[in-house]
C-alpha cells in the first residue's frame, strides 16, 4: 500500500462518514433529551431523497430550490412523528416509545414500497457533483470534493446553533434537566419539535448528499445508513453532539479501509460495524465522550 | 398579590395538599416553614404549574391561574428557584443566567438585570464562562437565585436555598434575600431553618401533613410556644 492511496482511502472514509454523523446528530439529540432511540431516524433520511427525487426530477425544480424544501419537508416529517407518535407517550413508560418508534420505523418503509415502489429509481445528479476536477495531476469528481466541503459547512452550522443560540441553549437545558428547564419558561414541546426538526433537517441533508454518491434510491435505503449512525452515535457516546461526528467519522473510515486494504472481508463491511456496536456495548456504552450513566434524582 | 384558596394536590398517589389557603400579600416575605414531607414543596410545585390541583383555586394579582402551564406562569411574574438549586452543569454561568430570562424578549431590561445579578453576587461575574457544574455549593445557590432573578419576577419563590450550605454562607443567603426584598420583590420562602426564616419574614405559616395548622406574622409564630418545641428545638 502506498501513501496516497492511504490518504485517498482515507478522504473517502471522511467523506462517507461525514454523511453518517449527519444523520447519527439527529438520533444523539433525540436520545439526549428523550432518552428515545428514534428508530425511524434512517426512514426519514430515505424520505428526503425521494422529496428531493419529485420535486428536481420529476416537478423539475432548480436544485437549489427542490433540495431546499425537500429539506423542510423532512424537517415536517420529522416533527410530525414526534407530535403524532410519540407526544402522546411522554410519560409512559420508556419502552412504549421505543416500540413506538420501530413501528413508525416499518410503517415509512412498508409505506413507501406501497406508495413510491419497491423498484429502486435513480437519482438526478446535479452538473456540479459530476463533474472532473484535476488536482496536482489527480483527477477528482465533484461529489468527491462537495459533500465533504458541505458537510462540514453543515456541521458548523449545527455546533452553532446548539451552542450560540437561544433555543440551542434550551435543547442543552433540556437534556440535563427538564423539570427545571420548564421551571425557566421554557414550553419543552417546542425545544422538542425543533429538536426533531433539526435532526431531521441533517439527515436529509445527508440523504441528499448520499444519493449524489450512490445515485439509486429505494424505500428501504434508510435502514443500513440508519443503523450505521446509530452505531456512531454509540461509539461518540449516545447524548453528545461532538461524540456524534467522531463516532460518524471513525464507522465511515473503518467501513472503508476495510473494503480497501481487506477485500477479501470487504463483504463483511457492514458486519463490522455492528461487531463494534456489539463490542461499545458491552465493554464502553458510554462511547468515548458519553457522561456515564447516573439514575435522575 | 398571590393567592391559594383550598388546594387540594395528589402527587405520587398521596393527598399531599389537603386544602391549603395561604396568602402572599405584594411587598412582602412571607415563609412556610414544617418537617419534611408536609407538602411544602408540592405546594411550590403546584404554584409554578409544574403540577395540577385537584380542588381549589390559585390566584395571581387577581388572574386566576390555577392549572396553567410552568412557561406559562413564568412569564406571568413567577420565578423558582428549586430545591438542590438544580443548576445547568453543562452551561456556562452566564448561560445559566440568560435561561432565566428565556421568556424575555427586552434586550436591554435583560442586560440591566444582568448587572443587577453581577452587582449581588460578584463571584458569579467572574465566574460567567465557567460551567455551572465547577462552581462550589454556595455559588451554585447564589446561581440559581441570580437565574430566578432574571426573569424579572415580581414574586420570587424559593425552596430550601440555605439547604446543605456552611452556617456563613447560610447567613449570606437571608442577608441577600433581604437585601432583594428591598429592592421591591415579593418573596414566598420555604426553609427548614426556621428561625432565620420567621426572624425575615412578615407572615408565617406552619404546614403539618399537608395543612395549615399555624399562621401569624414571623415574630408571633418565632414566640409561639409549640412553634419553639416543635421548630427551634427549644
Amino acid at each position: 500500500m502506498d501513501l496516497s492511496t492511504f490518504i485517498q482511502q482515507l478522504l473517502n472514509g471522511i467523506s462517507l462518514g461525514g454523511l453518517y454523523a449527519l444523520i447519527a446528530i439527529g438520533y444523539t439529540m433525540v436520545y439526549g433529551i428523550l432518552r428515545l432511540i428514534n428508530f425511524a431516524h434512517g426512514d426519514v433520511f430515505m424520505l428526503a431523497t425521494y422529496f428531493a427525487y419529485y420535486l428536481v426530477g420529476i416537478y423539475m425544480l432548480p436544485w437549489w430550490l427542490g433540495i431546499t424544501l425537500a429539506v423542510l419537508l423532512a424537517a415536517l416529517v420529522g416533527m410530525s412523528i414526534d407530535r403524532v407518535a410519540y407526544r402522546p407517550l411522554r410519560n409512559a413508560p420508556r419502552i412504549s416509545a421505543l416500540i413506538t418508534a420501530v413501528g413508525v420505523s416499518f410503517l415509512l418503509e412498508n409505506g413507501g414500497i406501497v406508495v413510491l415502489g419497491a423498484r429502486p429509481k435513480g437519482f438526478p445528479r446535479p452538473e456540479i457533483m459530476g463533474k472532473v476536477y484535476t488536482l496536482a495531476g489527480a483527477s477528482i469528481i465533484g461529489v468527491s470534493v462537495w459533500v465533504p466541503v458541505l458537510t462540514l459547512l453543515i456541521l458548523a452550522a449545527l455546533l452553532f446553533i446548539v451552542y450560540r443560540t437561544k433555543i440551542g441553549a434550551a435543547m442543552r437545558a433540556v437534556s440535563t434537566d427538564m423539570e427545571t428547564t420548564r421551571l425557566m419558561g421554557v414550553d419543552i414541546d417546542r425545544v422538542i419539535s425543533f429538536t426533531f426538526a433539526l435532526g431531521s433537517a441533517l439527515a436529509a441533508a445527508g440523504g441528499i448528499m448520499w444519493a449524489f454518491k450512490f445515485p439509486q434510491i429505494n424505500p428501504l435505503m434508510g435502514i443500513l445508513p440508519g443503523w450505521k449512525a446509530f452505531t456512531a452515535a454509540v461509539v461518540g457516546g449516545i447524548g453528545n453532539i461532538i461524540g456524534a461526528m467522531l463516532g460518524g467519522l471513525v464507522i465511515g473510515i473503518v467501513e472503508i479501509m476495510i473494503v480497501a486494504f481487506l477485500p477479501w472481508l470487504s463483504g463483511y463491511k457492514d458486519a463490522f460495524v455492528f461487531i463494534i456496536l456489539i463490542a461499545f456495548l458491552l465493554f464502553k456504552p458510554t462511547g468515548f465522550l458519553g457522561e456515564p450513566l447516573k439514575e435522575k434524582v | 398579590m398571590l393567592k391559594l384558596q383550598d388546594l387540594h394536590v395528589y402527587y405520587g398517589g398521596i393527598h399531599a395538599l389537603k386544602g391549603v389557603s395561604i396568602d402572599v400579600p405584594e411587598g412582602s416575605i412571607v415563609t412556610l416553614i414544617g418537617a419534611n414531607g408536609a407538602g411544602k414543596s408540592t405546594m411550590l410545585k403546584t404554584i409554578t404549574g409544574l403540577v395540577r390541583p385537584r380542588k381549589g383555586t390559585i390566584t395571581l394579582n387577581d388572574e386566576e391561574i390555577t392549572g396553567q402551564p410552568a412557561h406559562r406562569i413564568v412569564s406571568k411574574g413567577v420565578a423558582m428557584v428549586p430545591e438542590g438549586r438544580r443548576i445547568f452543569r453543562n452551561l456556562t454561568v452566564y448561560e445559566n443566567l440568560m435561561m432565566g430570562a428565556y421568556p424575555r424578549t427586552d434586550r436591554n431590561g435583560i442586560k440591566e438585570d444582568l448587572e443587577r445579578v453581577f452587582s449581588l453576587f460578584p463571584r458569579l461575574k467572574e465566574r460567567r464562562n465557567q460551567k455551572g457544574g465547577t462552581l462550589s455549593g454556595g455559588e451554585q445557590q447564589m446561581l440559581a437565585i441570580g437565574r430566578g432573578l432574571m426573569s424579572s419576577p415580581s414574586l420570587l419563590a424559593l425552596d430550601e436555598p440555605s439547604l446543605g450550605l456552611a452556617p456563613v454562607l447560610v447567613q449570606e443567603v437571608f442577608q441577600i434575600l433581604k437585601q432583594i426584598h428591598e429592592q421591591g420583590k415579593t418573596i414566598l420562602l420555604i426553609e427548614q431553618n426556621a428561625k432565620a426564616a420567621l426572624q425575615l419574614a412578615d407572615r408565617a405559616y406552619v404546614m403539618e401533613t399537608g395543612r395549615i395548622t399555624m399562621q401569624g406574622t414571623g415574630r408571633e409564630l418565632l414566640e409561639n410556644e409549640l412553634v419553639r418545641k416543635a421548630y427551634l428545638g427549644e
